[in-house]
Order: structure tokens, then C-alpha cells, then sequence
């Protein structure tokens, strides 16, 4: 699209904005995140120390945490999520209206973090729902999540209407499956279509290196 | 001290055998164990007539070299300020023989212990009015916290900063990184 | 269509029982936790508490790693008063293995857990009038007080809430003077800030209204249910376990044990704010008594640190009640054989059921809030 630019900022000093419908639609959503007040462990302290006093999450529209799935557009992912919570949390993001969004706070939902080893840790949130923004710590500070939000405004700030878009899509899912309790782990112990493990090295190149 | 207790308990519960467990020289804790059949009568006679009505804590020890596992409880006095007085009662491991008595009834503060205690190590609380699986979800069918439980396998390999380097040392250079070696090993002796 | 009405009953209408699931997502369950309750009409009669939702094996995690690295896993246990727990752990190790620990890093010691009662207390009577509907103001009140005292922490320990502090015979780096007076700061300011925390708080009608005469716990049952802390004070059972062990160096300072009456929600929110008063007491002795000289025993090496065989249980009072390890090593003595940590507040939820029973269910969140709860802890 062309815009005369000179007009534009001729335009913007007598007070009249022009700009295209999405950058208004974006710049509306961006700025009124209602985060899903929804604490899992440590990381919801600070999660909870970000919306007080000192840090103020309302200086960037996301301070209205939200009790219900309904209502909320952001989960932030703030904890250790385990085996047994798992479904629980699926269940909370399905319920949520799209457009939504997902940030993984802190070591433990990102990978499993310190717990990693532990026989009811899920090793990241992500082996089950999409997750747009990790923050790494544990926990990370205030600021941290700040900087999680903002990074989240740009990303929507830069999505397309109606392209490439999870919920313009007549045929998406937006139902993540849930998984069931099994006698030993979750079952499936990962959700495919969102989460592949990585390529593993050893697999291919090791047959390589014998094939030579 | 424990002596003492121990011969007021040996007169007062008949045919009881007890034996004394040393904790480390510095903790100076030395425990009582009871033998099962006769651990709710000692212990009912402990809360009754030594005053201690605080049973602070109860957990499970697996001792798969003795065969056994073992509970402990932690009793203190509220009322004498005094404690604790270690208790413990032993059970063999297999998960149909592994019952103790349950102490709930004389300590509700028990209650959600046992239950962790059942949930975790397979321990079965005779007597306990809500037996079930209290961490864990109810169709788990493992004891977690047993010395030969088998975690699932879902640690999957995940990529480091490093997966280029790794991956071209073993593609040009015929470098293993130390994680594949063993497997490279049973390999070759195919 | 005309469809078929069944008549109406000509007796007494009777009502039937709903069962609610109230968590683990709710807002008033202080993280993941469930409560099963049986509804008739709006009263409680049947209430269990669902929990395991936030298990992560951390006892299982520290048998398979050496004693020292449990320490920052203790952090994660009450994530608001790491302190504490790491003081919980440490005392138990040392007891284990006979450590003797010099007078400055008890001092230290008890500084930092006082700091840590306070900034625990204050945070729970903001989440409790949160539950009450008090939606805001205290709990802004109260984490701003706790931003202050995490400053401290920071600068003490390099981390705000996950300190990590505490070491095997004392800690692990030493309090400087500006620590010292910062810290001496905090503690001239906070009576202020709970004069003003009472008076909008202590004689507010709507808060008497909403606790007086609300979840009574009985003194017997309290003793008998293994309750412990500011939960059992407040039923009037006189039991402190920084007066009954004297561990550390608390048999030096003068201090009271505030003790409840009735056992009512407003008696456990009541002995909070005396508690604190009492441990900006204790905090005034101590940053004045603070002595000179090490602050980690010199003998204790932390590599290849090992335990003689045995077995032992130590405990402290952390804010939230008793808190303890009981700690088995076996013959190698790298590792703990068996680490059992016995938290306080999994086991004052064993009367959750007896306090609600009867009352509605609104109350229901305000009884869970004066129990005072962290997850990580019920669960580990």
C-alpha cells in the first residue's frame, strides 16, 4: 500500500490519523491485553508483584486479570504445570475466545526447569499448547514479564487480518485435544500436531558415520 | 531415657517386642520399633499416658535390601513441651503384605499423611477411614517414591546452543559427542 | 405438543445436595488447589480437599542429588519465605551431622526469617481481605511493604524471592553495615505501616462481620489434627517452637507468643498482626545485639560434604507453622537416603472439612484464606 507520507504527517499535526483498518484493529488489541488470572506456582507471585504497587502492569493495558477463561485473551503460563494439571490447563485454553495468546513464565513451563527430572513435571508447556512468548528465569523478575508483554504487543502489532491467522481459518482447530490419566503417564505424553521433538542427532548422523 | 520408656511400654503392652534404632551420634534421636500387631496399642498407650498428643510427622522409608519398609512417626508433647519420641513400624515391601495399622484414629493429624505415605510408597494404613491417593492421580498405578520405581520415558531430547557444532564434528571431523558413545559402542558390537 | 407436567410435590419440598468443584483454576484457592464441597442450598456439608496438583517430587529430586544441592529446591517449597525453609533444611543438617554454627550467622539467620515472618504475614492478611472481596487496596498495601523487604534480600543474596542463602553451618555471605542499616530502616518503618494496615482493617465492620464466629477450630482438635503455627495459636494451644526448642539463638530474645481465644477467622487474621509486632521485637534485639565475627563455620566443607549413617528430624517455626526435614543418610553419606520435608501447610489443611462444615459457601474462601496456604508446600 502507498501512502504520501508528507501528507500523512501534515495530516497527523491538525490531529487527523489515517492508517490502515489493521494497524487501528492491532493497535486496539494490543493495548488491552486481558491477561487469565491464573497462577500455577512461584512464578504467580511475581506474576501477581508485576500488577502491584511497584511495577504497574497497567501502564501497558494488561492489568485486568481475568477469573474466568471467557473474558481473557492472554494465559500466562506461570509455574511449574504438572502431570496432573495438565488437563486442567488444556481444558482453561480451550475455553478461551480467539484470538489468544500464551506466555510461558519461567524455567518450569518452558522445560520442566529445575524439576525437570521429576515423574509428574511436564517437560515444557509447549508439548501441548502453543506458546508465543518463553520467558526464561526462575522466576524472572517483574520486569521480565514486562518485557514478555511488550514483546507480545509487537507480535500482534505486526499480525496480518485475515492471513495466515489460527482463527481465520474455517478449518482450524482451535480445540486442542485433552490428554486422559494413564496407569503410568499422560496419554498421549505429547500433542503432536503442536509439539515435534527435535531432530536427534545421535539417530542419523551416528548411522552415518557407520555407513562410512 | 529411651530405655525407660521402653521398659514402661514392655510393661504396660503386653507382648510387645520393641528394639531400639540409633539415629546419627549427633541427632540423638533414638527410635523405637514396634513390632506391627502391637503398634496401635503402644501408641495408644503413648498418647494416653506419656502425654505426647502431637504426632508431628509420618513418612515412609523403603528399605529394599532389608526387604522392608519402614514408618516413622514423630511424636512431641504440647502439653509437657517434650519430644519427639520416634516410633517406627516396619512392613515387608511386597505391595499386597505391606499393611501397618493406621494411627488416625488416635491423631487426626495423620490423616493426610497416611494417605501421601499410601500413595507414595504403597504403605496399606489398616483402620483408615479415607484411604486414597492423595498427590497423585487415582489411576496411577505406581508407587513413586519405592527405591525401583521406573519414571516414564517422556525426556526427549531437546537441541542446545551447541547442535550445529555437534552435528558437523560428527559429519566432517567423525567427532562423538559423549552422549552418543555408548550407543555407538552396542552398535559396533553388532 | 402438550407436554406432561409432573404435579407438585403436596409435602415438604425437598431439597437435594449439588457438588461443587471449586478450583484449581479459581481465584480464591491461592493456586491449584480443589475442594470437593457438598452443597445444600448454600451451606457446607461435605467438604474434601483435593490436592497434588503442583507435585513436583521434590523429595524424589533431592534423594538422587547431593545435601547441599536440596538447598534451592527448599527455596521452591513456600515460595514466599524461602528463608525459612532454607533455615529448616540447614538445621536439620547440621543437627544430623553435629555442626556448630558461629553467633553472627545465627543472628543473620534470625534477622532474615523474622524479615521473612513479616513480609509473610503482611502478604496473607492482603490475599485473605482479597478473599473477603477487599479487592486490591490491602494486598497493594502489603506487597508494597514485601517490595522493600525483597530489596534487602536482593542485595544480601542476588535473588529476590528464591534467596538461596542459608549454607551448612551458617550463610553464605555476610551482612554489611549497609545491609545492616538498611535493614534497621525497615523495621523503624513498619509500625507505621501497620498502625495504618490496623485502622483500616482491625475494627472495619464488614471484617468483623465477615469473621468473627466463622470457622472455629476447637483447642483439642487443633492439637489432635497435628496444627501448628499462627493457626493453632489462635486456638489457644501455647505452642512455639522458637520458645519450646529455642533453636538458633532465640532463647536470648524477649518476646511474647500472642495467643487466640475463640480460633475464629478473625483470631488467626488478629494473631498475624500481633505476631508481626512481635518479630519487629525480636528484629529491634537482634540488628542491636548483631556481634562480630564469622558468619560460616570455618570447618565445614561443602564439597564432598557427607553425613554419617543415621537418621534424625529437625524443625523450625516457619510463618506458616512447623516445619521439618526428617533427613536419612546411609553409608556412602553423599546423598540423602531418604529426605522427607513435613509441611506445615498440608497438614493444617486436615481440619479444612471441621471448620467449614455448616457455614455457607461463601465462607468457605475466607476460612481456606486464614489457613494460609502455598501450594508448592501442600504439594512439594
Amino acid at each position: 500500500m502507498a501512502y504520501d507520507e508528507g501528507l500523512k504527517s501534515e495530516l497527523q499535526k491538525s490531529g487527523i490519523f489515517v492508517l490502515p483498518f489493521e494497524q487501528l484493529y492491532n493497535w486496539g488489541r494490543k493495548n488491552s491485553i486481558w491477561p487469565l488470572q491464573f497462577g500455577l506456582a512461584c512464578c504467580a507471585i511475581e506474576m501477581i508483584a508485576s500488577a502491584a504497587s511497584r511495577y504497574d502492569l497497567a501502564r501497558f493495558g494488561a492489568e485486568v486479570f481475568r477469573a474466568t477463561p471467557r473474558q481473557a485473551d492472554l494465559m500466562i503460563v506461570a509455574g511449574t504445570v504438572t502431570k496432573k494439571m495438565l488437563p486442567q490447563v488444556v481444558r482453561l485454553f480451550n475455553q478461551m475466545p480467539e484470538p489468544k495468546y500464551v506466555i510461558a513464565m519461567g524455567a518450569c513451563a518452558i522445560s520442566g526447569g529445575p524439576f525437570k527430572d521429576g515423574y509428574n513435571v511436564l517437560k515444557g508447556v509447549d508439548r501441548f499448547i502453543p506458546v508465543d512468548v518463553h520467558i526464561p528465569g526462575c522466576p524472572p523478575r517483574p520486569e521480565a514479564l514486562i518485557h514478555a508483554i511488550m514483546t507480545l504487543q509487537r507480535k500482534i502489532a505486526g499480525q496480518t487480518l485475515g492471513q495466515d491467522q489460527r482463527w481465520y481459518e474455517k478449518s482450524a482447530t482451535t480445540e486442542f485435544p485433552i490428554p486422559a490419566f494413564g496407569a503410568h503417564d499422560l496419554e498421549p505424553p505429547a500433542n503432536r500436531e503442536v509439539w515435534q521433538p527435535p531432530r536427534n542427532y545421535t539417530d542419523v548422523t551416528i548411522a552415518e558415520v557407520l555407513k562410512k | 531415657m529411651i530405655e525407660q520408656l521402653r521398659e514402661t511400654i514392655a510393661q504396660a503392652v503386653p507382648g510387645v517386642t520393641l528394639e531400639i534404632i540409633q539415629s546419627t551420634p549427633a541427632a540423638q534421636q533414638p527410635a523405637l520399633l514396634v513390632d506391627r500387631d502391637h503398634a496401635f496399642a503402644t501408641a495408644k498407650f503413648l498418647k494416653e499416658n506419656q502425654q505426647l498428643d502431637f504426632c508431628s510427622c509420618v513418612t515412609g522409608v523403603d528399605y529394599p535390601k532389608l526387604g522392608q519398609i519402614e514408618v516413622v512417626y514423630h511424636l512431641y508433647s504440647v502439653a509437657k513441651k517434650t519430644g519427639p519420641v520416634v516410633l517406627k513400624v516396619r512392613a515387608p515391601r511386597e505391595l499386597e503384605q505391606c499393611r501397618v495399622p493406621s494411627l488416625t484414629p488416635l491423631w487426626r493429624g495423620c490423616e493426610f499423611q497416611e494417605r501421601e505415605a499410601y500413595d507414595l510408597f504403597g504403605v496399606k494404613f489398616d483402620g483408615h477411614p479415607d484411604l486414597r491417593r492423595i498427590l497423585m492421580w487415582d489411576e496411577f498405578t505406581d508407587h513413586p517414591m519405592r527405591k525401583d520405581y521406573v519414571p516414564p520415558k517422556d525426556y526427549e531430547w531437546e537441541p542446545t546452543p551447541h547442535d550445529d557444532t555437534l552435528t558437523r564434528a560428527v559429519e566432517v571431523a567423525g567427532i562423538i559427542p559423549p552422549s552418543a558413545r555408548e550407543e555407538l559402542e552396542k552398535a559396533k558390537k553388532k | 405438543m402438550i407436554q406432561q407436567i409432573s404435579p407438585i410435590p403436596t409435602g415438604m419440598i425437598e431439597t437435594q445436595t449439588i457438588e461443587v468443584s471449586i478450583g484449581p483454576q479459581h481465584p480464591s484457592t491461592h493456586g491449584v488447589f480443589r475442594m470437593d464441597a457438598v452443597l445444600d442450598g448454600e451451606t457446607v456439608v461435605g467438604l474434601k480437599p483435593v490436592m497434588g496438583y503442583l507435585h513436583r517430587n521434590h523429595e524424589q529430586l533431592a534423594e538422587r542429588m547431593t545435601w547441599l544441592a536440596s538447598i534451592p529446591y527448599t527455596d521452591r517449597l513456600d515460595y514466599f519465605n524461602s528463608m525459612t525453609n532454607n533455615w529448616a533444611l540447614c538445621l536439620s543438617v547440621e543437627k544430623l551431622a553435629g555442626i556448630k554454627v558461629p553467633e553472627r550467622a545465627e543472628y543473620i539467620r534470625v534477622i532474615v526469617s523474622e524479615l521473612t515472618r513479616i513480609l509473610n504475614h503482611s502478604c496473607v492478611i492482603g490475599f485473605m481481605l482479597q478473599d473477603l472481596g477487599a479487592w486490591g487496596t490491602p494486598l497493594l498495601y502489603a506487597f508494597r511493604e514485601r517490595e522493600k523487604i525483597l530489596d534487602l534480600f536482593e542485595s544480601l543474596s542476588g535473588a529476590r524471592m528464591m534467596c538461596n542463602y542459608m549454607r551448612f553451618g551458617g550463610v553464605r555471605v555476610d551482612m554489611t553495615d549497609a545491609m545492616v542499616a538498611q535493614a534497621k530502616d525497615i523495621v523503624a518503618k513498619f509500625p507505621r505501616f501497620l498502625d495504618e494496615f490496623e485502622q483500616l482493617l482491625s475494627n472495619n465492620e464488614v471484617l468483623l462481620a465477615r469473621c468473627q464466629k466463622v470457622g472455629i477450630l476447637p483447642k483439642e482438635l487443633a492439637i489432635n489434627a497435628s496444627i501448628s503455627g499462627p493457626m493453632a495459636r489462635a486456638s489457644g494451644v501455647d505452642y512455639d517452637i522458637r520458645k519450646v526448642d529455642k533453636y538458633g539463638v532465640y532463647g536470648r530474645f524477649d518476646f511474647r507468643v500472642p495467643l487466640g481465644e475463640v480460633g475464629d477467622v478473625y483470631d488467626r487474621y488478629y494473631i498475624r498482626v500481633l505476631e508481626m509486632r512481635e518479630s519487629i521485637k525480636i528484629l529491634n534485639q537482634a540488628l542491636r545485639d548483631l556481634p562480630a565475627g564469622a558468619f560460616v563455620a570455618p570447618e565445614v566443607k561443602l564439597r564432598n560434604f557427607k553425613i554419617p549413617p543415621g537418621d534424625g528430624y529437625g524443625r523450625v517455626e516457619a510463618p506458616k507453622g512447623e516445619l521439618g526435614f526428617y533427613l536419612v543418610s546411609d553409608e556412602g553419606g553423599k546423598m540423602p537416603y531418604r529426605y522427607h520435608c513435613r509441611p506445615p501447610s498440608f497438614i493444617n489443611l486436615t481440619t479444612l472439612e471441621d471448620m467449614c462444615l455448616g457455614h455457607k459457601v461463601a465462607d468457605v474462601v475466607i476460612i481456606l484464606g486464614s489457613v494460609d496456604i502455598v501450594l508448592g508446600e501442600v504439594d512439594r
